[in-house]
């Protein structure tokens, strides 16, 4: 008998627990401990997607005399990636200063980055001349109220969220109550081992309240994402990479593909900083963000363009 | 009096006139936006006096209302925008493009 025993190696014990209808898998998805039956099919492994962000088509100042340039060249970023990417977030300030012709020429040069789809969030330079009405117009569709939008791709939500339509005036970014109550709506059903990945335009965390780079109401959102396993909240605006991760939640800034900010406090007002020539594609760029299911955390692997 | 007087005396007349228009006493209050910043951040002016705003700064800026009962365009380096205020109050202002810009116009 103890013989017998001896020869049962674990595969040979997993078989029989199958067998026996009480073989568990554990495993961490999105943060949170789950089992499943042994001899269950595993589910997809996961996907990557790509943001790109403050492309502020339009600019024309001395932090960057090629803006167009280095568009192009961060869109041939995301098209290098492998895998493909499944979609892109382009997270705000697609134009400077919503100049006429702008919209246009950025959807031009979009039309060369090879995904199935690009998601929008305006930033305050999409939106500040009409409230939002050009910008709707043309990336409203499937979105609500002020262009808030939510969608589910390989197991993982996603929540795109507006908070530029009604800047505070000495404060920054503000989402309001009505796309807050449409937040606490959206999320309500899920559980809390859905993975959630928030796209926004100004951080929701307070980055640097002194230049604007905060959000008034950003903590009742952040409130709202607590409870979930992975939160993944990414942003631009400040066009430089920064990150915090408060418990669950991973908060990364974004650069952009058009002219760099200075470091918080580390100028007298933020806007377009003039850099060496050879620094300044090395602060310019976009992100890719990969999935996977046994993780909780998503990954942000940074592409400069240099 | 001589004719040439009569003439010299009405030119000079309407010298003073057309001259005195030109030197009203208030000439406009002008707030400078520069390095993010509105300067003076605060102007006192009568009730139905004009503020000009001029952007000595590169980056584009706006001149917002905080209740948006009025905004300026986006203003580009050099750009001007005019607002006459006609109701006593304080009106604070903001720029659209960077919140943290605000400033104050009081009016008697």
């Amino acid at each position: 008998m103890l013989n017998e025993l001896a020869r049962v190696d674990r595969r040979r014990f997993m078989q029989c627990m199958a067998w026996a209808g009480t073989g568990l898998v554990w495993a961490v998805r999105g943060g949170v401990p789950s089992s499943t039956v042994l001899g269950e099919a595993s589910a997809a492994a996961g996907f990557t997607f790509a943001q790109i962000s403050d492309t502020h088509v339009g600019f024309t100042g001395k932090a960057n005399p090629d803006a167009a340039g280095t568009l192009d060249d961060s869109i041939a970023g995301i098209n290098a990636l492998t895998p493909r990417p499944a979609f892109v977030l382009h997270t705000g300030d697609l134009t400077h200063g919503q100049k006429a012709g702008t919209f246009d020429r950025l959807a031009e040069s979009l039309k060369s980055v090879r995904t199935e789809r690009i998601f929008y969030v305006p930033g305050e330079h999409d939106v500040f001349l009409d409230g939002g009405k050009e910008y709707l117009a043309r990336h409203g569709r499937g979105t609500l109220g002020g262009g808030w939008q939510s969608f589910d791709y390989g197991g993982v939500h996603f929540v795109g969220l507006v908070n530029v339509l009604t800047y505070k005036a000495g404060v920054g970014g503000a989402l309001g109550v009505d796309q807050l109550e449409w937040l606490r709506q959206d999320l309500a059903p899920r559980g809390a081992s859905t993975p959630i990945v928030v796209f926004t335009h100004v951080p929701l965390w307070a980055v640097y309240p002194a230049w604007g780079w905060t959000t008034a109401d950003g903590e009742e959102a952040i409130a709202m994402l607590r409870r979930f396993g992975s939160v993944t909240v990414l942003n631009g605006h400040i066009h430089q990479v920064l990150q915090k991760i408060e418990g669950h939640i991973a908060f990364h800034s974004a650069r952009s593909t058009a002219f760099p900010q200075p470091a918080p406090g580390a100028a007298p007002s933020p806007g377009p900083m003039t850099v060496e020539a050879g620094e300044l594609r090395r602060l310019l760029g976009v992100r890719e963000i990969v999935y996977t299911e046994s993780s909780a955390r998503l990954a942000a692997v940074e592409h400069p363009l240099a | 009096m001589t004719a040439n007087t009569w003439i010299l005396m009405l030119a000079s007349l309407l010298a003073f006139f057309v001259g005195g228009a030109d030197a009203a006493p208030s000439g406009g209050t002008h707030v400078s936006i520069s390095e993010f910043t509105f300067r003076p951040a605060v102007v006192s002016i009568a009730a139905g006096d004009t503020v000009t705003w001029v952007n000595d700064d590169a980056e584009e800026h706006t001149v917002t209302a905080t209740d948006r009962s009025y905004t300026s365009p986006g203003l580009e380096a050099a750009e001007t925008f005019s607002h006459r205020f006609t109701a006593p109050g304080t009106y604070r202002y903001f720029c659209a493009l960077h919140p943290h810009m605000t400033a104050t116009v009081v009016v008697q």
